[in-house]
């Protein structure tokens, strides 16, 4: 079993994102989305909490998502891999069951 | 609808969750939530209900909303046993960081740990989240 | 919508259930049987305050499945089964009760 977790809120505002590293389990996913890209972000105050759970998730954001807020496939971490619209599809497809942590 | 039809029962039951992590009035979720849940309870589906961060709120006792003129719904979670759903679940996290204790709540839980809540959720076919 | 009762004026939904609830009185539920052609006996009367006991305790209108088992449980077995309540509420026991009891329409029933 893996469930994918799609959050979509800043983390410096709501915390979906703390909650969502506090539930998923070894072998589930991230899905950065919306507001949420802001969480992927290289450099900011959460990458030792995204670090330290890096080994038993995957982190993806949200291409566009990213885009239209002026960041790029170089601004977020290494160990978070964007995909576009067809690729969030696949990780939907890809998991069990998907908890949208909102 | 007054009676599920008879060629759906023994049709397919799966197994929902509804996740809910937002303080009781100050916003529309946790009602629309319990809404979902009876509505889903209806149709004879698996039901497990989950209160995480803020959402633990939701089932504090004594909540009394005559004041504000809103619907007091923190009774109905206690029509939900009548409803077949007797699987109620709080984050031990949540609680703590809330000083909330289980006799602070209106209706039996159960007290378990986020990692629970994590292998909890994989058990289910459906997550919903308000 | 609306209905008049005693000279009061009372809103309803399209589907006849009263929109504030505090306005119910007993008139209300024999106003609607009567233009339902039903005549309220005590039997009718124990359900319809069952109900209003329930709501008040638990602040939703029970689906009829909960109502069946909940009357059972407090009215005894012979009452608590679905052909005892459709006699009594031909329209479904949970809606039209529900409606005369000045609730809103039961949660699950679309």
């Amino acid at each position: 079993m893996s469930i994918l977790h799609t959050v979509n809120k800043s983390p410096f505002e709501k915390n979906s994102l703390e909650t969502c590293l506090r539930i998923a389990m070894e072998g589930s996913s991230v899905l950065f989305i919306e507001d949420g890209v802001y969480g992927a972000v290289d450099g900011t105050s959460l990458n030792g909490k995204l670090s330290d759970a890096g080994n038993r998730l995957k982190f993806y954001a949200l291409g566009p998502d990213l885009k239209a807020r002026g960041l790029s496939e170089n601004s977020v971490m290494n160990c978070v891999e964007v995909v576009d619209y067809d690729g969030f599809v696949d990780l939907v497809v890809r998991h069990d069951a998907t908890y949208a942590c909102l | 609808m007054e009676e599920i039809p008879e060629e759906y029962e023994g049709g397919i039951v799966k197994k929902f969750m509804y996740v809910n992590r937002r303080a009781p009035h100050g916003t529309i979720y946790a009602q629309e939530s319990l809404e979902v849940v009876l509505v889903g309870a209806a149709f004879d589906q698996e039901v497990s209900i989950v209160f995480m961060d803020d959402g633990v709120y939701q089932i504090l006792k004594d909540q009394d909303t005559s004041a504000i003129g809103t619907k007091n719904f923190s009774k109905t979670f206690r029509a939900l046993e009548m409803y077949d759903v007797e699987k109620l679940y709080v984050e031990r996290e949540s609680m703590q960081a809330r000083g909330i204790s289980e006799d602070d709540l209106n209706v039996p839980v159960e007290v378990i740990t986020s990692e629970e809540i994590g292998r909890l959720m994989e058990q289910h076919d459906v997550i919903l989240s308000f | 919508m609306s209905i008049q009762i005693n000279g009061k004026v009372l809103e309803t939904d399209e589907e006849g259930y009263i929109q504030a609830l505090d306005e119910w009185s007993p008139e209300v539920a024999e106003y609607m049987a009567k233009e339902d052609d039903c005549d309220l006996t005590e039997n009718h009367w124990e359900v319809i305050n069952f109900l209003r006991d329930y709501y008040d305790e638990y602040q939703v209108a029970p689906a009829v499945r909960v109502l069946t088992k909940a009357i059972g449980k407090r009215l005894g077995k012979d009452k608590g089964n679905s052909k005892y309540l459709y006699q009594l509420f031909p329209y479904g026991p949970a809606k039209q009760a529900c409606r005369y009891a000045g609730l809103p329409k039961p949660t699950g029933c679309v």
